[in-house]
């Protein structure tokens, strides 16, 4: 032991590579995550899963293995909520809160699905890609649903080939980048042969559905549930019957936590140095938040985390050109699949654009700037603290996220008034699953 | 990614007094929308199901045995759990 406590937010692929690496160090490290289980949203429910039918659950497996055997603890259904004090992080649970004392601090908070409005977003029926994915890796039954998916990024073809998997009639692959930027994207994945694999493996499943690139959804249609799907090449207009819509147009990372730290923000990520510190000391950056690039580089991040927390700043060396490799590959990701203009001309005066508070794009087109907006119309006021709406109005109205504050998720009103020297409830942990 | 029409071990919970099938390794989110029930009544009146599926965007939130704003997409299904939508 070498007495540098580590807390590492979020147990994805990026925070379990971080806490293993830290823990074989020697350091005392707890890793939480908001979920049951480890795993993150790539890995969610790999363990459930018949090996020949998840191409991620081996992987998976071997970490979970290295996890266990690096005595990192698991704190499982815990959410942050605050950092109440320097080097204290206040944690949620079921209702019960408890502050954290760190030394280093690894954030790996992930991203979500970017969302963003169009006529119809709000019936039910429409969903995320990876909101789809989830809810029926959830037990929701798939079998022979008409489904359409469409949206932007790497994640489309992924789920749409587990959909397909799962029994779900998929109607068509709608990808809104261009086969322009498709194919020059195809030739930087040279580079990268194990992706390569997985993107022909998935084209192969996948050869009997269309999949159109320049397409869009122009607008869903139904009465409180979907009944069609309209898109568009700008051109040309098809309506599509179906079941589902699994829509999102790739991933935004979380960063909620960072800003709250005061982490240097720089175009939109986590700026970090080569050992993934952040401008905070004690706080380090690994996976979406520092990039959006996905399994491989949230892993080699999480190792040189870990590492550079312990102090092990020559062995995280040793993971350096992948480390670059891996940030290359994220802005070439970020580049392929850039929002075309078209889609801010989707939602109509009367689309709602904030789903907490029901505002529409009519009445926040009348609001200054995004903290008018808040003011005037409760945009981005609601339960999700603007994670859905705030990416939208920055894409359809330039406004940039205002400042974050605790409690970061909504929380118990005991939770975000205890005092920091006052202890909570004893800490539940438990066994890795 | 696995799913089907048949599930093992079915019980039931309760929505809005109402008894939905469920079963283990079922989240009440995927129970209610199997069930064709929205999670939610949005401020404006629309009937809102699920969104983002992760915890994000609170449009499965429910009250589940008595605690409110429950994201459903989070939470499993137990044997006589009882789950009140807004």
């Amino acid at each position: 032991m070498n007495d540098v406590r580590v807390v590492v937010v979020g147990a994805g692929p990026g925070g379990m590579a971080a806490a293993a690496a830290a823990a074989e160090s020697g350091c005392k490290v707890t890793l939480l995550d908001e979920n049951a289980a480890a795993g993150g949203q790539l890995w969610r429910g790999a363990s459930a899963e018949a090996p020949q039918t998840s191409p991620h659950s081996d992987q998976y497996a071997q970490w979970m293995k290295r996890l266990k055997a690096s005595k990192a603890e698991f704190l499982p259904n815990s959410t942050v909520v605050d950092a109440p004090a320097e080097c204290v992080l206040r944690v949620e649970c079921e209702g019960r809160w408890q502050d954290l004392r760190w030394d280093r601090m690894i954030l790996a908070t992930g991203a979500r699905e970017r969302f963003l409005p169009f006529p119809g977003w709000t019936l039910q029926g429409v969903l995320g890609v990876g909101g789809l994915q989830a809810l029926v890796k959830g037990g929701l039954p798939i079998t022979g649903k008409r489904t359409v998916v469409a949206g932007t990024g790497p994640l489309l073809l992924a789920v749409a080939a587990g959909l397909n998997r799962a029994g779900a009639r998929v109607l068509g692959i709608f990808e809104q980048a261009t086969w322009a930027r498709l194919l020059g994207f195809g030739l930087t994945l040279a580079s990268h042969p194990d992706k390569l694999l997985e993107g022909v493996g998935y084209q192969w499943r996948m050869r009997s559905v269309p999949y159109k690139a320049g397409w869009w959804v122009a607008r869903a249609i139904g009465q409180d549930r979907l009944e069609a799907v309209v898109v568009s090449d700008g051109h040309e207009e098809r309506r599509i019957a179906c079941d589902y819509l699994a829509c999102g147009y790739h991933l935004v990372p979380n960063l909620e936590l960072a800003q709250l730290l005061g982490c240097r923000i720089d175009g939109g990520y986590v700026a970090v140095n080569a050992r993934q510190e952040t401008s905070v000391a004690g706080v380090l950056c690994v996976g979406e938040p520092t990039g959006i690039g996905g399994l491989d580089k949230a892993l080699v991040e999480g190792e040189i985390a870990g590492l550079a927390a312990a102090g092990q700043v020559g062995k995280a060396a040793h993971f350096q050109p992948m480390q670059e490799k891996m940030r290359n590959f994220a802005k070439r990701l970020d580049e392929t699949f850039a929002l075309r203009a078209e889609l801010r001309a989707l939602a109509t005066a009367e689309t709602i654009v904030c789903r907490c508070e029901d505002v529409t794009r009519g009445v926040l087109e009348n609001c200054a700037n995004g903290r008018a907006s808040k003011l005037h119309t409760r945009c981005g006021m609601g339960p999700c603290q603007a994670r859905i709406c705030g990416p939208a109005t920055e894409f359809l109205f330039g406004w940039s996220a205002s400042a974050v504050r605790p409690p970061i998720y909504p929380a118990s009103v005991s939770t975000v008034a205890a005092d920091p020297e006052s202890q909570a409830s004893p800490p539940e942990t438990s066994e890795m699953p | 990614m696995e799913s089907s029409h048949q599930i093992d071990a079915p019980f039931t919970i309760s929505v809005n007094g109402n008894a939905v099938e469920a079963a283990e390794g079922m989240s009440v989110a995927a129970a209610l929308v199997r069930a064709g029930l929205p999670c939610r009544t949005s401020v404006s009146g629309e009937a809102r199901g699920p969104l983002c599926g992760m915890g994000i965007c609170f449009e499965c939130a429910a009250t589940v045995d008595g605690v409110p704003l429950r994201r459903t997409c989070q939470v499993m299904c137990r044997a006589g759990m009882e789950i009140a939508t807004q």
